[in-house]
């Protein structure tokens, strides 16, 4: 086994996508199926032949692993925990019916969006991403949600916007059985820059899998931003601010050795607790080589255009 | 005393429970026990063998200096070389199947991250003791033996340090094992001073 995992070849279409998916879901076809990989360009609606350029034989993560190896400290820092205290969240979803994100700071249209109202501002998409966690192992999964663009295009940014703060709920008086303890500094915080945030591959994840979010997951809302490592990916989200100053993240507050603002998947960038040179995909016993941007150079690396990304990482 | 058959069943006892945490791993992977990422979690699982076996192994000597007639020193070396045959199994899964040998890599981490320099010395540590628990071993090295596998203070101190630099922001449960281990270090001067003055009463 000395040797590391071939680089990848050509998946077929039905790698790419999970046939029980395909025939469930009629409306298929409409969204936009994008993004599995290195090179290949965002995919357009209808356009089904880049699917096959995808140069990557990767397969979806099984939905049982997706939906029961998490990392949600509002619900404990085991990775089995969100799934077993997944009835507290669910719990919390029911008393704060219905859902709501406030949507605030510098935009001429702050307001309050129940679950319902953001999910009609855009077709619901089906995206296959893959998920790298800093802790050096990945997934690919198939989200359901809308792009985090239709929602900041409706609240107009003004021009004193920067950033975008992202808020996790947090209940002081009925506190998620993670929220307990003060592992992370409450309310749990991410942010992105502005360019960032309306990045056509950002998205504002409501399903998985075909179904609506599980708690583990971060029902009902939760961010997905692909090129970045998981974490970046704020769950149970209750509060989006566009800000003028660069938010700090509660990882940032907890380990600020560790883990920065940009946190962008990078292989050349090396953690002091892992390597991040390469990943264990779930469900795989060897390793493969972390992709610069997770494999989303094409795409967003232009933001980064003239950065020291080992200086910002 | 018990007679010799109950000591034999004792012993066996004793040390099949210990193989227990094995069988239990061989079940808990392919069943998702503890988790989707079955190299990390048995390497978790497998060093947290080897330190509780540690730790007990350590809580021996008091407990024969307070209860003597339970006879708790015949095991301790079996359960010393337990937690070495644990700790063996987590290096071997780290370098075989999680570095899959390539030496760069194994270098780099040793080098580059502490946690990892860490277990190494411990491990090593642990292989000298256990190299030297035979019989043959005791008789060669006679009163510099007892100096000697007091290594194993050392060898469980940076086997918890190891533990808790690996964790990623929970450092309950080796914060609780350190709390343990000290315990045991005083419990060794306290059970002394016990039995000496039990012995002059």
């Amino acid at each position: 086994m000395p040797h590391r995992m071939r680089p990848p070849r050509a998946p077929r279409e039905s790698e790419v996508t999970d046939p029980r998916l395909a025939l469930n879901r009629p409306a298929r076809r409409a969204f936009i199926r994008s993004v599995m990989g290195a090179g290949a360009a965002l995919a357009l609606p209808g356009c089904s032949r880049a699917a096959e350029d995808v140069p990557l034989a990767e397969q979806l993560t099984e939905r049982k692993a997706v939906t029961g190896y998490n990392n949600y400290y509002e619900l404990g820092t085991g990775k089995t925990d969100p799934k077993q205290n997944a009835g507290a969240l669910a719990k919390l979803i029911e008393r704060l019916d219905p859902w709501s994100v406030v949507v605030d700071g510098e935009v001429s249209r702050p307001g309050r969006f129940t679950l319902d109202e953001l999910v009609g501002l855009h077709a619901p998409e089906e995206r296959i991403y893959r998920m790298r966690c800093v802790e050096g192992w990945s997934m690919v999964i198939p989200w359901e949600g809308l792009p985090l663009k239709a929602l900041l295009d409706r609240v107009e940014p003004t021009s004193q916007a920067r950033f975008v703060r992202f808020e996790t709920v947090y209940e002081r008086d009925h506190p998620l059985p993670g929220q307990e303890r003060q592992v992370l500094d409450w309310p749990y915080v991410e942010g992105l820059r502005l360019d960032e945030a309306l990045h056509p591959l950002t998205l504002l994840a409501t399903g998985v899998y075909g179904d609506p979010l599980p708690p583990q997951n971060g029902a009902p809302l939760r961010l997905v931003v692909p090129w970045k490592y998981g974490f970046k990916g704020g769950k149970s989200l209750v509060r989006i601010s566009l800000v003028r100053e660069m938010p700090t993240s509660s990882w940032m507050v907890a380990v600020p050795r560790e883990y920065g603002f940009y946190a962008n998947v990078n292989p050349n960038v090396e953690h002091p607790r892992w390597s991040q040179a390469t990943e264990r995909r779930i469900g795989e016993w060897g390793r493969r080589d972390t992709l610069m941007f997770n494999g989303y150079a094409d795409e967003v690396a232009s933001l980064y255009r003239g950065m020291d990304l080992k200086k910002h990482f | 005393m018990a007679g010799r058959p109950a000591r034999r069943l004792a012993w066996w006892l004793v040390f099949l429970a210990q193989l227990a945490p094995l069988g239990y791993l061989i079940w808990a992977i392919p069943t998702h026990q503890l988790g989707y990422e079955p190299v990390v979690d048995s390497l978790r699982f497998l060093g947290q063998s080897a330190l509780y076996l540690l730790l007990i192994g350590l809580a021996i000597t008091p407990l024969q200096r307070l209860m003597p007639r339970l006879g708790l020193i015949d095991y301790r070396r079996m359960v010393g070389l337990y937690a070495f045959f644990y700790a063996t199994l987590h290096a071997a899964l780290w370098l075989i199947v999680d570095r899959q040998l390539e030496l760069a890599a194994i270098w780099e981490d040793m080098l580059e991250r502490e946690h990892i320099t860490f277990g190494v010395i411990a491990f090593l540590l642990l292989l000298t003791l256990a190299v030297t628990s035979t019989k043959g071993w005791m008789r060669h090295l006679g009163r510099r033996w007892r100096l000697l596998h007091r290594l194993v203070y050392p060898a469980t101190a940076l086997a918890v340090f190891h533990f808790f630099l690996s964790v990623k922001l929970d450092t309950r449960t080796p914060l609780i094992l350190a709390g343990v281990l000290i315990l045991l270090l005083l419990a060794r001067p306290l059970t002394r001073w016990w039995t000496g003055r039990r012995a002059r009463h």
